[in-house]
């Protein structure tokens, strides 16, 4: 009499955790340690895995505010130029006297501000999220290079490298910057899963027009998504300033390319109101171990873009054809 | 007042509405009466101006002049959202259910309810497993079989999503539920399951507009038939004594209204 009850309800259980998104990317995760660790046996030391937590610290915070940008069917551009202007305008105000915590604090507020720019454009005057990151992108860089007359400069205070300083836990090395991403990754999620603002941001990125008729303000919304993002970036640049005490305005390159790929590596739809945090999560540890595994096999870090580029159009056509099928 | 005296009052009423956008008149001098618990149907030719008087009653359009009546009084709502409060929903023909979202996410969708303590108020937690049950709960209610509340909307066929809107209506519209061609995108079957809802709809106490293409339909479940044609109002007739061809034939202008013997309400002036 148990037994087919028993039997459906560990089918529905397989069911679930097929149908749980985030268990693609989980897979596609393990699979690269596999490789890696098969092909380089360094790859899976303790000390190795310290490291890669700590690589994808920028790229794995910057991924969270891309997952909520993403999530409404927008896409920024600018991440990676927002937090860089974030490094350089502390290292900026501190190397000039001014006191390092009020020196990140604007800076903070800097990456807000640009975040209120893309946001109020995107939400006010419905421009694409595309053109108007795009823009942001190229106005930030270009003010960049003229404030720092296109150097590095380092960045030698305590409390702007506070971030880098490590906690040790069974061999693992910590450093604060990881502690801080992921209590950013708790506290978003909370958001997302747990309030009535993460049900509308999925809302409108599904359907704005269906979020509209039942009286979501839809353009306040996009708004406190763009801003919240853009402070996220802020947090990213103390954390990067921990990582590297290097102000750079070329930094950061590829950080649209890695951070989109976390994001859509994860299962977040570039559709819109598909995905979560989770996933995110994973898809920036993919993007870390490919990027750290590709290094310890002495491969060009070109081949490494390229490699996360052909990465990033499977995923997206993945999402094309699921959606398809839906 | 008496139950006999408040039965009278119509639940919704429009007077004179007029409507211009640049020279084209899409409201002229348009008359409405929606009774106290009944299903009227709204017909009307394309560009007769069924939707304008619609979106007039329910704050989607600002008439240019004439007035609009709840329970005899008189309301000037400013945007949809005036029209909800006052317990007026409206489920729109683009079917405006968000598809990513379950079932019971869309039925209190921007309704969402957070629990009560310190979690809803400092940390604003949804109060899920409350919106669930009620959810479930609501559909029961209205004879709506569903594997489950959890169930992502876009694993429904057409016919129950229209249904998950229409539930959504009936959850919040306290006195009028407007449904905008809610079979269009239906076949037979499907169709024939979102009508038994809208008259469960009713059964709730609800009063119903419905904006049909569809004369099966609108024979199958009305109570009255408003026929609108050039802005305005030509007549309202009963689906019970007057025949499809002559509804038709108001419609489309092949025939007077003043010629339509049992019509319930006649034109008022002379054409």
């Amino acid at each position: 009499m148990n037994s087919p009850s028993a039997l459906s309800s560990g089918r529905s259980i397989a069911k679930k955790v097929i149908g749980t998104p985030s268990v693609g990317p989980l897979l596609v995760l393990l699979a690269f340690g596999v490789i890696f660790s098969l092909t380089n046996p360094r790859f899976l030391a303790t000390q190795n895995l310290s490291i890669i937590l700590q690589q994808t610290v920028i790229i794995g915070t910057l991924a969270i505010g891309q997952t909520l940008i993403i999530l409404t069917a927008g896409i920024d551009l600018a991440v990676g130029a927002i937090c860089v202007l974030g490094t350089i305008l502390a290292g900026k105000l501190a190397n000039s006297g001014y006191d390092p915590v009020l020196a990140m604090a604007l800076a903070v507020l800097a990456c807000t501000a640009a975040g209120v720019a893309a946001g109020g454009l995107i939400a006010g005057l419905r421009l694409p999220p595309f053109i108007v990151t795009l823009g942001i992108l190229g106005i930030i860089t270009a003010a960049l290079r003229l404030i720092s007359a296109g150097g590095a400069f380092s960045v030698t205070d305590a409390f702007l490298g506070w971030t880098g300083n490590t906690i040790r836990l069974n061999g693992f090395i910590l450093t604060y910057g990881v502690i801080i991403m992921l209590l950013l990754y708790g506290l978003i999620w909370f958001l997302l899963n747990q309030t009535q603002w993460g049900r509308h941001v999925y809302a409108v990125g599904n359907n704005p027009e269906a979020a509209r008729l039942v009286g979501i303000p839809v353009g306040r919304l996009l708004l406190s998504v763009y801003v919240l993002a853009a402070f996220i970036y802020g947090i990213a640049a103390w954390l990067a300033l921990g990582r590297i005490p290097n102000a750079d305005p070329n930094a950061l390159q590829t950080a649209n390319l890695d951070s989109i790929t976390a994001v859509v590596i994860g299962g977040t739809s570039l559709f819109g109101g598909r995905g979560g945090l989770l996933g995110t999560l994973i898809g920036a540890l993919i993007v870390g171990v490919l990027r750290n595994g590709l290094t310890l096999a002495g491969i060009d870090p070109l081949w490494q873009d390229l490699i996360t580029g052909i990465l990033v159009i499977v995923a997206v056509a993945l999402d094309q054809l699921t959606r398809g099928k839906r | 007042m008496t139950q006999d005296q408040s039965a009278r009052i119509p639940v919704m009423q429009a007077v004179g509405l007029k409507k211009h956008y640049g020279h084209v008149v899409a409201l002229d001098d348009a008359d409405f009466e929606l009774a106290q618990g009944e299903i009227l149907a709204v017909v009307g030719d394309n560009g007769a101006g069924k939707s304008t008087l619609i979106k007039a009653l329910t704050g989607a359009v600002i008439p240019d002049e004439g007035d609009v009546y709840l329970d005899g009084r008189k309301v000037h709502f400013k945007s949809p959202l005036n029209a909800r409060l006052a317990g007026i929903e409206t489920v729109y023909q683009e079917l405006a259910v968000a598809t990513q979202l379950n079932i019971a996410q869309n039925l209190y969708l921007g309704r969402e309810v957070r629990k009560s303590g310190i979690a809803g108020t400092v940390f604003r937690q949804l109060d899920k497993k409350l919106m669930r049950n009620q959810a479930a709960e609501h559909m029961r209610n209205l004879g709506i079989r569903i594997q489950s509340i959890n169930q992502k909307v876009e694993t429904l066929s057409g016919g129950q999503r229209q249904a998950v809107a229409v539930a959504r209506a009936a959850a919040w519209g306290r006195k009028v539920v407007v449904l905008d061609e809610p079979t269009a995108a239906l076949g037979v079957r499907e169709t024939g399951q979102v009508l038994d809802l809208i008259r469960r709809v009713k059964d709730q106490g609800l009063s119903v507009i419905l904006i049909s293409h569809s004369m099966p339909d609108v024979f199958a479940i009305a109570d009255r038939i408003h026929i609108h044609r050039l802005g305005h109002r030509a007549a309202v007739v009963s689906p019970k004594s007057t025949s499809r061809s002559d509804v038709v034939a108001v419609m489309t202008g092949a025939l007077e209204p003043e010629a339509v013997q049992s019509a319930l309400i006649a034109p008022p002036r002379a054409a």
